[in-house]
C-alpha cells in the first residue's frame, strides 16, 4: 500500500533551540526542518527567534536573517525574492509557498516551515526536482512546427493569444505537483499538474502544429489521468493559476478526438 | 540506480495510448446512474416487505426487468472502473496491483452477469 509513515531514517527529531537575538522586544519563533546529508543523523526540527522589528515582512526575509544573522548553516534555494523565478518554494504552515511573496502577518502562532513535500531531500529546505524537470523537458515545452518558419514572424490573433492566460504565467516552482497526492502516490508515471498545465499551454498555442501528436504523448492511464480533480493545485499555486482546468481541458480535447 | 538519464526514466516506455476510453466510460456510467438508480430503487423498495413472491410479480415485467438489467450492468461497470482507478492509484508493487486488477475485474463480472441472470430467471420462468 501507499506508504502512510516515514521510514525509519526519515523520522523528523526534535533540534536544536538557537538563542534569542540579545536585546529583541518583538520575536517570533521559527520551526525549520533541518537534515545534513553528510552527518548521517535523522532530520531535525530546529528552533530559531526573530526580531520582528528588524526583519523584512516576508517569510524569505526571515529565512535570510537567520542565515546572516544566527545559522550560516541554514541551506534554501532563493532568488528573484519578487516571486517570478520560483526558486524558494517550500512548505510553510502547512501549505506551499513561495517564501518571498508569503507574508509573516498570515501565519498565526509559530511559523513552520518545511521542504515540498514528498520530494528527496538534497540539504535542508532543498529538494531534489531534477525528475520534475525532466518531466516538464518530456511534454517538450516549445513550438513544435512543420511548415516552413516564416521570413518574420509566427503570427497569433489576439483571441488566441488570450487562451494562453493563466498557462504562460507558470513558473515551475513545483508547489502544486507537490501537494498533489496522485503526485506523491504516482509521481514517477504521473506527470503531474505543472507539466500538464505547461502541456496544456502547447496544445492550445493557435501557432502550434503538433497537437495531435502532443495529445498522443499524453494518452496514458498514469502520465495525465492520475488526475483526480482534487484541486490541492489551484488552491496552493503562488501565481493564482488553475492546474487542475488545464488538465480537464486536455481530457476534454482527448475525448473530442472520438466522439 | 544505474545511469539511465532523467529523461529516459520520466519517457519510459511511452504513452500506453489508453485512459481516455476509460474515462469516457466512467462519466457515461455516472450519468446513466442518476435515472437508472431512481427507477430500480423504488418497484424494487416496494418488493422487498412482499417476500419472494413480491419480487417475482415485479420482475417478471419487462420494463422492471429492463430497468432491473440496465441498473446492475451500469453499477457493476462503474464499479469495475472505479475499483481499477483506486487499485492503480494506491498499490505500487506491480504484483499485488496486477493481483488485483485482475480480481477487481473477476468478481465485477461475476457478481454482474450473477444478477442479470436473476433477473432473466424471474422474467422467463413467469
Amino acid at each position: 500500500m501507499v506508504q502512510l509513515t516515514l521510514p525509519k531514517n526519515s523520522q523528523m527529531r526534535t533540534g536544536k533551540t538557537w538563542p534569542k537575538p540579545e536585546g529583541a522586544k518583538n520575536l517570533r519563533k521559527f520551526q525549520i526542518y533541518r537534515w545534513n546529508p553528510d552527518d548521517g543523523e535523522n532530520p531535525r526540527v530546529d528552533t530559531y527567534f526573530v526580531d520582528m522589528d528588524s526583519c523584512g515582512p516576508m517569510i524569505l526575509d526571515a529565512l535570510i536573517k537567520i542565515k546572516s544573522e544566527i545559522d550560516p548553516t541554514l541551506t534554501f534555494r532563493r532568488s528573484c525574492r519578487e516571486g517570478i523565478c520560483g526558486s524558494c518554494a517550500m512548505n510553510i504552515d502547512g501549505g506551499n509557498k513561495l517564501a518571498c511573496i508569503f507574508g509573516m502577518d498570515e501565519v498565526k502562532g509559530d511559523i513552520k516551515i518545511y521542504p515540498l513535500p514528498h520530494m528527496p531531500v538534497v540539504k535542508d529546505l532543498v529538494p531534489d526536482l531534477t525528475h520534475f524537470y525532466a518531466q516538464h523537458a518530456s511534454i517538450k515545452p516549445w513550438l513544435e512546427t512543420t511548415t516552413n518558419t516564416p521570413a518574420k514572424e509566427w503570427k497569433q490573433s489576439i483571441e488566441d493569444r488570450e487562451k494562453l492566460d493563466g498557462l504562460y504565467e507558470c513558473v515551475m516552482c513545483a508547489c502544486c505537483s507537490t501537494s498533489c497526492p496522485s503526485y506523491w502516490w504516482n509521481g514517477d508515471r504521473y506527470l503531474g499538474p505543472a507539466a500538464l498545465l505547461h502541456a496544456y499551454r502547447w496544445l492550445i498555442d493557435s501557432r502550434d502544429e503538433a497537437t495531435g501528436e502532443r495529445l498522443d504523448d499524453l494518452h496514458d492511464p498514469f502520465k495525465l489521468y492520475r488526475c483526480h480533480t482534487i484541486m490541492n493545485c489551484a488552491k496552493t499555486c503562488p501565481k493564482g493559476l488553475n492546474p487542475a482546468k488545464a488538465i480537464s481541458e486536455i481530457k476534454k480535447m482527448m475525448v473530442e478526438r472520438v466522439l | 540506480m544505474g545511469f539511465k538519464t532523467d529523461y529516459a526514466r520520466v519517457h519510459g516506455s511511452g504513452a500506453a495510448g489508453e485512459g481516455s476510453h476509460h474515462w469516457w466510460s466512467q462519466r457515461v456510467t455516472s450519468v446513466a446512474l442518476i435515472p437508472l438508480t431512481l427507477l430500480f430503487i423504488f418497484p424494487f423498495g416496494r418488493a422487498l416487505g412482499g417476500g419472494h413472491e413480491a419480487f417475482v410479480a415485479t420482475y417478471s415485467n419487462l420494463w422492471h426487468a429492463l430497468v432491473a438489467v440496465l441498473f446492475i450492468i451500469a453499477t457493476f461497470s462503474h464499479l469495475q472502473q472505479g475499483l481499477q482507478t483506486v487499485i492503480e492509484d494506491y498499490v505500487p508493487n506491480k504484483t499485488q496491483r496486477t493481483a488485483a486488477l485482475l480480481a477487481n475485474t473477476l468478481l465485477c463480472w461475476a457478481v454482474g452477469v450473477a444478477g442479470v441472470l436473476s433477473v432473466a430467471t424471474v422474467l422467463f420462468s413467469a
